[in-house]
């Protein structure tokens, strides 16, 4: 029987994964933020005994699995992404938001250059000329996913 | 938590963690990039993401409902008139179709060839779900159940849009021909000239690399499924030349075409199933 504090963090995961696939009009589909990798910083940050690497690899799978890409293609970024983020949590957590803005940008646009290189490797698309404003979107959301995050974690005791 | 941690008793093994995520991800993505073995892992992953799947799709299918319920009896007799219009002057082209079939299969059986006795369709609704946007592809409700497989042709309702990829019990991912590691066998309907078109990863957009610069094309030639390579039965449109550049000092022309399918808008898609008679016992007598 999964502890409580498993259910809230997965519980917290489907729902990135859901905001992922959500449909989103046509013109805002290529800045869709990088939902899960946020969520998982965020764990990886505040509970970096429970969520690391192996997290990162697991949701990536599931994250290429919802939308279809190659297996693997995600898993790549988010073990990156989850890595750093779990070395770094202790100098993370002291951080005022919007210092720590500008690392979580590094992280995410980190893995999604990683991500991008996969694309550009295995088919010839070419990559959406606004790629670099996805990260820095998921930058600037990150104060509030940060907060939800917390409260969610401080009401239900997740630890 | 501890207050002192020992700095490298977890260090080393989240180390060794990432080494062997990476490199997994990476044998990861060139066994699913060449060749087939991941599709069961792939099939029982797509179900497990079905519920996710499913909800993000909820709002936009509850909407619909909605409006349909809320329409009002002026707007239903408006499309009920219209739908009734539509139906008659199908019915009058499909008696022509009728008489033209039989035709078609006579002379077939004179010409001792292989035919085509028709084609099985299924209706099933697109899912609004948004998947990579590096790749064209679709979720379709249909799935096993159904009976749809995997390579299995899908088409609107004016031409052919892609391929199922991958099925599961309920649900169907289908890869569009516009998609970048997709490519079709297709005909110019006026004179016959076959070819491939191969997906440019833009929504609106077929490429036609493979004709000389001097071939018989020209822009607004619609381009129909030839039926080789035995995936999509042949005859169906696909798309119509936009553009034709002949650089002289090319051997190739630049040929760029629009698939004739709504692949950004249409809600409803057809599954086919081609049914052949006796092609077995006909093609060995050929041969």
């Amino acid at each position: 029987m999964p502890s409580r504090s498993v259910i809230i963090i997965l519980s917290t995961f489907c729902l990135a994964l859901l905001l992922t696939v959500l449909p989103l009009p046509e013109w805002a589909r290529a800045y869709r933020p990088q939902w899960v990798s946020l969520v998982l910083i965020y764990w990886c940050i505040a509970l970096p005994h429970r969520v690391g690497v192996g997290a990162g690899f697991s949701i990536g799978i599931v994250l290429d699995a919802l939308t279809s890409t190659l297996f693997g293609q995600h898993a790549l970024g988010m073990s990156l992404t989850a890595f750093l983020a779990g070395q770094l949590h202790a100098r993370i957590r002291v951080f005022p938001l919007w210092q720590q803005a500008l690392v979580i940008l590094i992280f995410l646009l980190a893995e999604h250059l990683l991500t991008l290189w996969v694309v550009m490797a295995t088919s010839q698309t070419s990559p959406n000329p606004h790629y670099w404003s996805i990260p820095i979107i998921g930058a600037i959301l990150w104060p509030w996913v940060f907060m939800t995050l917390r409260n969610v974690r401080r009401k239900f005791n997740v630890a | 938590m501890k207050a002192i941690k020992p700095i490298f008793t977890q260090a080393p093994s989240q180390f060794a963690q990432l080494i062997l995520a990476l490199l997994v991800s990476l044998a990861l993505i060139v066994v699913d990039y060449r060749y087939q073995h991941l599709q069961q892992a792939r099939a029982t992953l797509a179900f497990i993401v079905y519920p996710l799947h499913f909800l993000a799709d909820l709002p936009v299918r509850t909407s619909l409902q909605f409006q349909q319920w809320s329409a009002s009896r002026t707007q239903l007799m408006d499309e009920n008139q219209q739908l009734h219009r539509v139906n008659l002057k199908l019915k009058a082209e499909l008696q022509k179709y009728v008489a033209l079939q039989a035709e078609n299969i006579r002379l077939r059986n004179l010409l001792d060839s292989s035919l085509k006795v028709g084609d099985r369709v299924l209706i099933a609704e697109l899912s609004a779900v948004d998947l990579d946007p590096y790749r064209q592809q679709i979720i379709i409700n249909k799935g096993s159940a159904s009976g749809a497989f995997t390579g299995q042709p899908v088409l609107d309702a004016a031409a052919v849009m892609g391929q199922v990829i991958e099925t599961t019990q309920f649900s169907s991912t289908v890869l569009l021909i516009t998609d970048a590691t997709h490519s079709i066998p297709i005909q110019i309907l006026r004179n016959g000239l076959r070819t491939i078109a191969v997906g440019s990863g833009r929504v609106n957009e077929l490429q036609l690399p493979y004709l000389p610069t001097d071939s018989d094309i020209l822009v607004g030639d619609l381009l129909v499924t030839s039926g080789l390579g035995g995936k999509f039965p042949p005859g169906y449109p696909v798309a119509r030349v936009t553009h034709i550049n002949r650089a002289p000092n090319n051997a190739f022309a630049e040929i760029t075409a629009q698939p004739a399918a709504h692949l950004d808008r249409s809600r409803e898609v057809l599954l086919v199933w081609t049914m052949h008679a006796h092609t077995n016992g006909l093609t060995e007598e050929t041969e």
